[in-house]
């Protein structure tokens, strides 16, 4: 086992290698750099100022040179200044990094509560209009784009009928004991969780079904009945563990998206996480942060991975561990 | 002591009539039509027959888990121990199945959970009829692990399947199903999927276990020699129907229908070994959709007359303690009597 968690993790050095190389060239074919955005906002005009300040950020060296001395830095765990936050692009990243983890937490939560019980309920309830409808739902929420969701949902619930708050994290200004906090933030928590969780409920629904349906025909099932087992213990304890397995391997797969996902409804609810810090560093051609988050959010990723397939390895025995 | 009018003991499962219809789209189809069958403790029945004749079924029907849709019990009783399981609820019946009934299947390798242990199925199946700790559960799966002469018992209760060979989980299957102490066991074909070597063990292993508890035992088999070998009676089943009945010394001596001819083929019953698998017969089986007036077996039978085509014969005991549903038995029945009255 041990070995098989320091293989995976070594399988991430190379990856993270890529996603540099590749971030780092698109970010200079990109028009517009920071070096622009800074001097244009300083009014510096004076050629001799400008060219000294070329040389103070190096960006007067070949790309190539920019890049090894990135890459070099990046190895010391330095991602660079930010002139913006004036403050390192590392420490500003894992300030914001707690509200992303938990928002993508709390939306896997939602995502698997939801469609799992969804996709149980109806292959239960097979060819019913409860199985309809769940299909119905599925649909809608797979194909209702996000930040759209998120929009109404504050409409609805935010502006409306006031049950939750309409962006943020926290209530300024109020201070509370720890467990008021924690409360607090649950509070925010919802409407943007429910909004990300819930396109991934629907994937989740429409393969738990068809996944449910398909185990429920083998024939260890039929010794599971054979067995006296009621009907509930029957789904839970044989069929749905088995079930699980598709589950299990589209949450590894998806949760690169979600990060995704996580920028566009970060922006939506002003949620303070690596979404909208990202959002904000390419509107202000802010390349350091960018490169930090991009690289920071891969790492994640990748460790994200890295855990669910030693989780399907616990859940399927069949997998031998090599 | 009272002597009933009937001999023999009393049957611990009496299906009486079964009806088992499918609910296809091309109609409703009777795949089981009529059935009755008896079983005693300690007895073995063989339900014998080729494939499609609805002997699956009808064991399914016996545990009340038939694929539904798009099969139903339509009709009939199946009496078991005074109860008639076909009318129990659903509650009712789990508490019979593994307790009172256990079934065994063709496929062990596909028979068991493949995520989860072993010894926790087991143990799934023990604490489910009995009041028992989960140390104590323990402690009786690796007893009925030993008994169905699993080696390294202990250690074998971590397994899981795919590590386990055919045989094994064979007998990890019957482990199961006597977990409880049933007072019948059904075994669908519990050997086909198995080598032949390993086939002699498990039904070496059913043998011994029947014969130290008592249980009744229906087992279904292409096998002639399973059937020479473990069973007391024989009932040869043939498009959904009982065909012939008989012990099954008598059977193999002189079967009646021509179907049961047909398949024991030409083979003495002293030459009948393990592996001797039932002859093929000519012709189609008639789809259930299409079955013709008359005898279901009369586009393949060598002894057809018009009887058979007109009327469908009904089974009669035609011999002690044996029945069949032939005209063609009849008439040759009827002329050795005449001959020996001459
Ligand atoms: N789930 C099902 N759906 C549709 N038809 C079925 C189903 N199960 C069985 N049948 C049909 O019912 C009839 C009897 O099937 P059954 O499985 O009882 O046969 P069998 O005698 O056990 O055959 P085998 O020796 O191949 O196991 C067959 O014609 C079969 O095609
Ligand atoms: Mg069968």
């Amino acid at each position: 086992m041990r070995r098989i968690i320091i293989r995976r993790l070594v399988q991430i050095i190379p990856l993270i290698f890529a996603v540099i190389v590749m971030n780092f060239v698109l970010i200079h074919l990109a028009p517009g750099s920071l070096f622009d955005v800074m001097t244009s906002e300083q009014q510096i005009t004076d050629p001799a100022m400008l060219d000294q300040l070329r040389h103070t950020y190096g960006v007067d060296q070949p790309v190539t040179v920019q890049l090894a001395k990135y890459i070099w830095s990046v190895m010391r765990l330095d991602l660079g200044y930010s002139y913006r936050q004036n403050a390192p692009v590392f420490d500003v990243i894992m300030q914001q990094l707690p509200a992303t983890l938990i928002l993508m937490l709390a939306a896997i939560g939602i995502a698997l509560l939801v469609g799992v019980t969804a996709g149980v309920m109806a292959s239960i309830k097979v060819n019913t209009i409860w199985d309809n409808l769940i299909s119905l739902g599925a649909v809608f929420f797979f194909a209702a784009p996000s930040f759209w969701l998120g929009i109404m949902m504050t409409v609805m619930f935010a502006v409306k009928l006031g049950w939750f708050p309409v962006g943020g994290m926290r209530t300024i200004g109020v201070d509370e004991s720890a467990i008021g906090a924690v409360l607090d933030v649950m509070h925010h928590l919802v409407l943007p969780a429910t909004a990300l969780g819930l396109f991934y409920a629907a994937t989740f629904a429409r393969v738990m079904r068809a996944s449910m349906l398909e185990v429920a025909r083998l024939d260890f099932v039929r010794t599971a009945r054979a067995k006296g087992l009621s009907g509930g213990r029957v789904v839970l304890a044989h069929v749905m563990r088995n079930a699980m397995l598709p589950i299990v391997t589209l949450l590894g797969l998806q949760l690169g998206t979600m990060l995704g996902g996580s920028v566009v409804i970060e922006a939506v609810f002003s949620w303070p996480g690596i979404g909208s810090l990202l959002f904000d560093s390419v509107m202000s051609r802010n390349f350091p942060m960018v490169l930090g988050v991009l690289i920071l959010g891969s790492l994640l990723v990748a460790v994200c991975n890295a855990t669910v397939d030693l989780l399907y390895l616990r859940l399927d025995p069949r997998i031998k561990a090599r | 002591m009272i002597m009933g009018s009937t001999a023999g003991p009393t049957p611990i499962l009496s299906i009486e009539n079964l009806q088992v219809s499918l609910f296809t789209r091309r109609g409703v189809l009777p795949a089981v039509d009529g059935l009755s069958l008896t079983v005693s403790a300690g007895e073995t029945l063989a339900i014998v027959g080729e494939s499609g004749c609805g002997k699956s079924l009808t064991a399914l029907a016996i545990m009340r888990l038939l694929p539904n849709p798009p099969a139903k019990i339509v009709g009939g009783a199946v009496r078991f121990m005074g109860r008639d399981l076909a009318a129990l609820s659903e509650r009712e019946m789990q508490r019979v199945r593994g307790k009172d009934i256990s079934m065994i299947f063709q496929d062990p390798m596909t028979s068991l959970n493949p995520v989860v242990a072993v010894g926790d199925q087991l143990i799934e199946a023990i604490r489910r009829h009995n009041e028992v700790s989960r140390h104590e559960a323990r402690d009786r799966a690796v007893e009925l692990l030993r008994r169905v002469r699993i080696p390294d018992a202990e250690r074998r209760l971590n397994d899981y399947p795919h590590q386990m060979s055919g045989g094994m989980s064979q007998r990890v299957m019957i482990a199961m199903a006597i977990a409880c102490g049933p007072k019948l066991l059904i075994a669908d074909e519990p050997t086909t999927a198995l080598d032949v070597t390993i086939q002699a063990q498990i039904i070496e292993l059913m043998k011994e276990l029947q014969s130290s508890s008592d249980m009744g035992l229906i087992i279904i088999t292409h096998d002639l020699g399973v059937v020479a070998e473990v069973a007391d009676r024989v009932a040869v089943m043939y498009a959904g129907r009982k065909v012939e009945e008989a012990p099954v010394e008598a059977l193999f001596e002189r079967p009646l229908h021509r179907y049961t001819r047909g398949l024991l083929g030409a083979t003495p019953s002293a030459q009948r070994r393990r592996g001797s698998r039932l002859v093929e017969i000519t012709g189609n089986v008639p789809a259930l959709s299409d079955l013709p007036q008359g005898c279901a077996f009369q586009n393949r039978c060598p002894d057809v007359f018009d009887r058979c085509r007109a009327e469908r014969p009904q089974l009669a005991s035609l011999l002690p303690h044996r029945s069949a549903a032939c005209f063609a038995a009849e008439k040759e029945l009827s002329r050795d009597a005449a001959a020996i009255g001459a």
